[in-house]
């Protein structure tokens, strides 16, 4: 079971509190973990990547097990720890803005 | 007895205000999708219950809500703005080629006879359709394979599709506006378009007089005489009696002829309002004295009005989509500034109070008369 944790504005729009847990297939990988996300919650489409592109937005970043995964490729496996669920994936809005 | 409801976007959120016809007490709810920037929300006129609201973020991007029981619960709709085919380029504040971005919707129009049906307007510069009620999205893509679509630049807000005029007396006309590439007009319901900005001057563009390249702020219409338009551009407020096909200039003795939203009495359709805002850069009311200027003439001849409305150290801006009419009578007036302040009036702008004071920076203002 993989643990996913979002940004407050995208837990309300999705209607849920605290962490969302995804059965996703091997290999584990934030594409995967995305693609799982938004099947469970379509509104999240277009939230954290573009509809189009597939890229993640600009503002949002993937850590897990306390490093930074954004600028890794999609397809790469996310860590041991995120894939037997002892760590959630983290996904982050960047604190700026007024 | 008759009932107001204002929905009124602002920059963290949307507020929905109610009023029974007297138009004196209002009550307030929000902030709605609190945090987000909400551009605009509309209702339709065919089923007043339903409206639609832009709900952005520069985090989380488009979403757009949808409510069926006249803003009480909301439900996220589609929010995917799939540009149609490649795409293309415009140019970009430097004048060099850029590709066609989505960034948001700026405007919401809904049918003014079927209540799924919806148009957007947004940046960067396209129209798009939902005849479902908002959950799926179509480009009309003739706007924005014009030729003269690869010049057009953006205004300092982005390239933004603004405004939308539904003509009600001519199912298929369609008129648009974009900043800064101008007024477009559509005859055969958006398959194609052409440039309706003859007689515009804008002497910020190197032919002041070009087809395509004016900034266009607002256009309204009223709808009995809806080839009657009215324009307020970045400079001058512009009249057309022709449904664009030629425009002339009726700022008259404005105190400047720069604002942004423009808007005709709900049964007048000679009486119109502007707020004039001084610029360049400056972007606030001339001498700190917030007016609203009404000419009952169609234009050139203005009258200032200011009773209720504050007369020094006032440095707020009313943007394109903040001003509405109701159609009681008499005329209800309302606009929304970048202060936060909601100011209404009850008799054609003769008197002006706040419904509010201290909302986020106000976006947008609609108004839905009731029966």
């Amino acid at each position: 079971m993989i643990r996913v944790v979002l940004p407050s504005h995208l837990r309300t729009l999705a209607t849920v509190d605290g962490e969302v847990t995804l059965d996703v297939a091997d290999p584990v990988t934030q594409r995967s973990v995305l693609d799982a996300l938004e099947t469970r919650y379509p509104v999240l489409r277009g939230t954290i990547r573009d509809h189009v592109t597939q890229q993640r937005r600009a503002f949002l970043r993937v850590f897990a097990c306390g490093q930074d995964l954004s600028h890794e490729s999609p397809d790469t496996p996310l860590p041991d720890a995120v894939a037997t669920g002892a760590e959630p994936l983290l996904v982050v809005g960047a604190m700026a803005g007024g | 007895m008759s009932g107001i409801r204002l929905l009124v976007g602002t920059r963290k959120g949307a507020f929905v205000l109610t009023s029974d016809g007297r138009r004196a007490r209002w009550d307030i709810s929000g902030p709605h999708f609190g945090g987000w920037e909400i551009y605009h929300l509309k209702g339709s006129p065919a089923d007043p219950n339903r409206l639609f609201a832009s709900q952005s973020s520069g985090w989380f991007g488009q979403v757009i809500q949808r409510s069926n029981d006249g803003g009480r619960t909301w439900a996220p709709v589609g929010n995917a703005f799939v540009y149609d085919g490649v795409p293309g380029t415009h140019l970009w504040y430097d004048g060099t080629p850029h590709p066609w971005e989505f960034a948001r919707v700026w405007h919401l129009e809904p049918s003014l006879t079927d209540p799924d049906t919806v148009y957007a307007g947004v940046e960067d510069a396209a129209l798009f359709r939902s005849t479902d009620g908002g959950q799926t999205w179509q480009e009309l893509p003739g706007l924005r394979r014009h030729d003269s679509a690869s010049s057009w630049q953006p205004g300092a807000g982005g390239m933004c599709l603004h405004t939308i005029l539904l003509d009600p007396s001519h199912p298929g006309r369609i008129c648009i506006a974009i900043s800064a590439a101008g007024a477009f007009r559509t005859d055969d319901a958006g398959t194609t378009w052409r440039p309706i900005n003859r007689g515009l001057k804008s002497d910020g563009i190197p032919n002041p007089t070009a087809e395509v390249g004016h900034c266009v702020h607002r256009i309204a219409m009223h709808r009995s005489r809806p080839g009657v338009l009215f324009m307020q551009k970045h400079w001058d407020v512009m009249r057309s009696d022709d449904a664009g096909e030629s425009w002339r200039e009726v700022s008259g003795n404005l105190p400047t002829d720069f604002g942004f939203p423009i808007d005709v009495h709900a049964h007048e359709p000679e009486t119109i309002y502007v707020v004039p805002i001084k610029s360049d850069s400056e972007h606030y009311p001339p001498d700190g004295r917030l007016r609203v200027y009404r000419s009952r003439t169609g234009g050139h001849e203005w009258e200032a009005l200011t009773k209720g409305l504050p007369q020094r150290h006032c440095y707020v801006n009313v943007l394109r989509d903040a001003m509405a009419v109701d159609s009681l009578d008499p005329c209800g007036v309302y606009f929304g500034t970048t202060g936060g302040q909601v100011y209404a009036s009850a008799d054609a702008g003769d008197s002006w109070a706040p419904i509010v004071r201290d909302l986020p920076s106000v976006v947008s203002v609609e108004v839905q008369t009731l029966p």
